[in-house]
């Protein structure tokens, strides 16, 4: 079985330790006048590929950078460095890196969006580590799958993002988590993609989702349908549904996109457009896994309502838009990290019922604007999609490509929202493994064009 | 190779447990950006990279490790958590990896140079963006309007327990700013100057990107495309610029013929292809006036290099020639798997991530035609310049694409713009309906330092050089 060396641990307890200690040494040897702001982030992690349900790629990947950005006379610069571990050369690169920032300063001219914390608030979050031993969790993935032609990848490890200033304030935030992103193939494209993410494992829960699965991989053995662009009846699931949000989330909410009118929710703020009465959209930081400070050191509030009953309310605003447009920083990033959708009146076990006839699409994929001005987006079905008649899933359906407005998918065209949400975790890791989330229902829809 | 390098190489050396084989990967990166919007200079930033990625390999499994810390304690904590998912690798190998090739000889490469970033100061640059966003404001319909900068320097050793070492260092320049024009619930983004697209080399790069001359060009088609007709919907000829291209070529060749999708890796993330192994040899792809060449050897090109990043030495190759598919874009180990020739494409984004097959430089060969003579064929099309939208299946057969700007071509004469142009098809075909191909005179080197793949997830640059192509009957359409 897998076992982490002492040394790892030895080096997780001194992270939060080292970073304070770095923080305190850089701040107290700065020049009268200089604010700095210094950010951490570490990751300490597992990632095991698999194709065929075996090994084609293991490792484990331990990173931390520190971020500092030294401010003077209505000017900033930034520069961040690799953390090698080793507490003498880290601070010796970090001053030395400060003194290049020391002399970029005077070249630069005021920055009127000069914007950062001033009030004080310290705040620590260390997560439980209630993880399993990776390659335990790997040897029961691998069992439950025997004999199934399983790809995807197992992610697990510690991150942790930190925050100090000049000013005296300290935030921490850890967590501990895993993320098993598989799919299960038949033969072609035809698959059932799952996921399990979280925080404690159990390994009788993946037995049952993969049990499950071997269900559905018994119906795509059946003859896949064609389907030819028309407009159908579809159920999106709520991982569907996520494929639709990341798009709207692309400039969808924040505050600089919205005054200088790239939103692709444009038609709302400008023409007084409205979605569904039944949804209401909120970044909810207080129920993510992002830390509740951002890297310029604003607490964030509990959440920010974007839409709600259909109609626009408000934007993301980051530490400069915040300034430049005269609102309160509400975000780290002004894109949803912690998006909620809120439910609706289908209960999860009507779906098919409700559905009757049409397309059951469990994922999205690809999804682009083809006119941003209208939110209309186009993408590809993907994975296990159904052909449901009379309430009952009947053979797979090749992939087929949408395209088609927002306005219509949770606007005229939109029937109903389920009840239940499912908790997402998003399982992208471009240079970090992520920490966004959404809770999100799934949504009944009429008249969805296809197009190809 | 930077001096410090040899202690933690002495370090690792000291600690590296005895195995079959063992490569240790050392990056150092740095990349400086600078940024003026709306007239306004944000803070600048620079952002250092440094780290060691070690494979282990031993009996049929192979495994690795990425490490920040380079002390030897921290190498060492490294190797030992290789060495537990090594033991892991050997129970459930996908492939034997002492099948898999060793990189077979030394050797360095660097990008060519000719005016350093350090050859003008910090205030120089900063002007030079501050007087492009002057050249953007021609009017109240502009709202916004940015231009930026960056400079990235990458350096990379490779070492193996064979003594074979590998140094080559990068530099890139990442130009481009854009202008946003708007008139009520009308907005359109046109973009120039590099955006979106890399250059190996120094400063001398820009001039090739037009960088700042077109920024007023730029700023007013921004404002003209608000303005214009929507793309009309109908079966049309389509003329495709360098800058469109370089996303077709990448999204419906470049990705389908990846031999780690081909071999089923991607399946869960990517996707696969829809091209199988008994396709190479004989399947026709496109049209005979379809050639697409591997090439490492353009110096300007994103992905120029003289080795991968397993260590195998790079070469020019054609993967598809006169239309028929010949050869995948696989590296070493993929090759070893699918018994099949490939090329050297085996890529990681940085030492945090291990190496899987990428694109690099992928180019369409210029054929004959002027773009004159590629306007004058067209009885009923449309120009498209610039891409702006990108989907495809998980297969990377049906496709759909939107660019910034279109121009209506009838009866062989290029017409006005429209706005939104779209267009859809399927990789299968699309290709041979390549009906004319653009002489050497129309070639452009774009790509992108973007390429998302694998999991975990690698962000890469490619490099896409092609010249302008005409394609028959194509699916166009515009807005609502």
């Amino acid at each position: 079985m897998h076992r982490r060396p002492a040394c790892s641990g030895t080096w997780k307890c001194s992270v939060v330790t080292d970073f304070r200690e770095l923080s305190d040494r850089l701040c107290a040897r700065l020049p009268a006048g200089e604010v700095l702001l210094l950010n951490c982030q570490g990751e300490d992690s597992d990632f095991v590929r698999l194709n065929q349900n075996k090994i084609r790629q293991a490792g484990h990947v331990r990173q931390q950078t520190l971020t500092l950005n030294l401010i003077h006379n209505h000017r900033e610069t930034a520069a961040s460095l690799p953390l090698s571990g080793d507490f003498d050369t880290d601070l010796a690169r970090a001053q030395g890196l400060l003194v290049r920032l020391r002399e970029q300063l005077p070249l630069l001219p005021e920055d009127p969006y000069l914007n950062y914390a001033t009030e004080v608030r310290n705040s620590v979050h260390h997560g439980d580590n209630a993880l399993p031993e990776p390659g335990a969790a790997l040897e029961q993935l691998i069992a439950a799958a025997q004999g199934l032609d399983l790809a995807g990848l197992w992610a697990s490890g510690e991150m942790s993002r930190g925050f100090a200033n000049s000013l005296g304030q300290f935030n921490w935030h850890s967590s501990h988590s895993f993320n098993l992103d598989w799919s299960l193939y038949r033969e072609d494209d035809r698959a059932v993609k799952q996921n399990y993410a979280g925080f404690a494992w159990d390994g009788d829960f993946l037995a049952q989702k993969i049990a499950l699965a071997r269900e559905t991989l018994e119906l795509l053995g059946r003859k896949p349908k064609q389907l030819e662009p028309g407009k159908y009846r579809v159920f999106l699931s709520p991982g569907a549904l996520g494929e639709l949000m990341d798009m709207i989330s692309w400039g969808g909410f924040g505050l600089k996109s919205h005054r200088t009118t790239q939103t692709p929710l444009l038609g709302m703020v400008r023409e007084g457009r409205t979605l569904h009465e039944d949804v209401t959209l909120t970044e909810n930081h207080a129920a993510g896994l992002t830390p509740g400070f951002t890297r310029a050191g604003f607490i964030k509030p509990p959440s920010v309502e974007l839409i709600k009953q259909g109609v626009y309310r408000d934007c993301l605003a980051d530490r400069r838009s915040a300034k430049e447009y005269g609102a309160g920083v509400n975000c780290a990033t002004e894109s949803p990290q912690s998006l909620e959708i809120g439910g609706g009146r289908l209960h999860q076990n009507d779906v098919f019922t409700a559905l009757d006839t049409g397309l059951y699409i469990s994922n999205l994929w690809y999804c682009n604007f083809s006119d941003r001005n209208h939110c209309r987006i186009t993408g590809m079905t993907r994975f296990a999609c159904l052909w449901v008649e009379r309430g009952v899933a009947v053979a797979p359906v090749n992939v087929m490509r949408f395209d088609e407005s927002i306005y219509h998918i949770l606007g005229d065209r939109l029937e109903a929202l389920t009840r239940e949400h499912e908790h997402i975790l998003d399982s992208s890791s471009y240079e970090w493994r992520s920490d966004a989330s959404a809770r999100l229902p799934g949504a009944l829809v009429n008249d969805f064009t296809f197009t190809l | 190779m930077p001096s410090h390098w040899r202690t933690i190489i002495d370090d690792f050396k000291a600690v590296v447990p005895a195995v079959d084989f063992w490569s240790l990967r050392l990056v150092l990166d740095e990349t400086e950006t600078l940024s003026v919007r709306e007239d306004v200079v944000e803070p600048p930033s620079l952002a250092q990279s440094r780290g060691a990625h070690i494979t282990l390999a031993d009996g049929a499994g192979m495994a690795y490790a990425a490490t920040s810390a380079l002390t030897r304690e921290g190498l060492r904590a490294a190797c030992a958590q290789a060495l537990q998912w090594l033991a892991a690798s050997r129970r459930h190998a996908l492939f034997d990896a002492g099948r898999v090739p060793r990189p077979p000889r030394s050797g360095s490469y660097s990008s060519s140079v000719v005016t350093p970033w350090e050859s003008s100061g910090l205030g120089e640059k900063l002007e030079l963006l501050r007087d492009i966003n002057r050249r953007l404001a021609i009017g109240d319909a502009i709202v916004d309007r940015q231009a930026h900068l960056t400079r990235r320097q990458t350096g990379i050793t490779l070492l193996t327990s064979d003594e074979v070492r590998i140094d080559q260092q990068f530099h890139y320049i990442i130009p481009g700013y854009a202008a946003v024009a708007n008139r009520g619930a009308q907005t359109q983004l046109r973009s120039g100057g590099g955006w979106g697209t890399a250059r190996q080399g120094g400063l001398e790069q820009l001039a090739a990107f037009n960088f700042p001359d077109s920024a007023r060009q730029v700023a007013e088609e921004a404002v003209a495309l608000v303005d214009a007709p929507e793309c009309p919907n109908t079966r049309a000829d389509v003329l495709l610029m360098p800058s469109q291209m370089m996303l077709q070529i990448h999204e419906s060749i470049g990705h389908p013929l990846e031999l780690d999708r081909i071999l089923g890796d991607e399946r869960n993330y990517a996707g696969a292809s829809f091209v199988t192994p008994d396709m190479f040899g004989n399947y026709r792809y496109g049209s005979e006036l379809l050639n697409v060449t591997f090439d490492p050897g353009i110096p300007e090109e994103m992905a120029s290099y003289s080795f991968d990043d397993d260590g195998t030495p790079a070469e020019r190759q054609y993967l598809i020639r006169d239309g028929i598919l010949l050869r995948p874009l696989g590296g070493a180990l993929s090759q070893a798997r699918a018994g099949m020739s490939g090329v050297a494409n085996a890529r990681a984004s940085d030492w945090n991530r291990p190496a899987i097959d990428r694109m690099a430089n992928l180019n369409l060969e210029p054929g004959l035609d002027s773009l004159e003579t590629l306007i004058g064929s067209i009885e009923h099309g449309v120009l498209m310049e610039t891409n702006r939208s990108w989907s495809i299946d998980d297969s990377r057969n049906k496709f759909q694409f939107g660019c910034e700007l279109g121009r209506l071509i009838e009866n062989g004469e290029l017409r006005g713009l429209v706005r939104n142009p779209n267009y859809r098809g399927i990789s299968a075909t699309f290709w041979r309906n390549l009906a004319a191909v653009g002489d050497a005179g129309t070639v452009e080197v774009w790509g992108t330092p973007n390429c998302g793949k694998g999991e975990p997830n690698q962000m890469i640059q490619v490099g896409h050089a092609s010249p302008a192509c005409v394609f028959r009957d194509v699916e166009v359409f515009g807005g609502d």
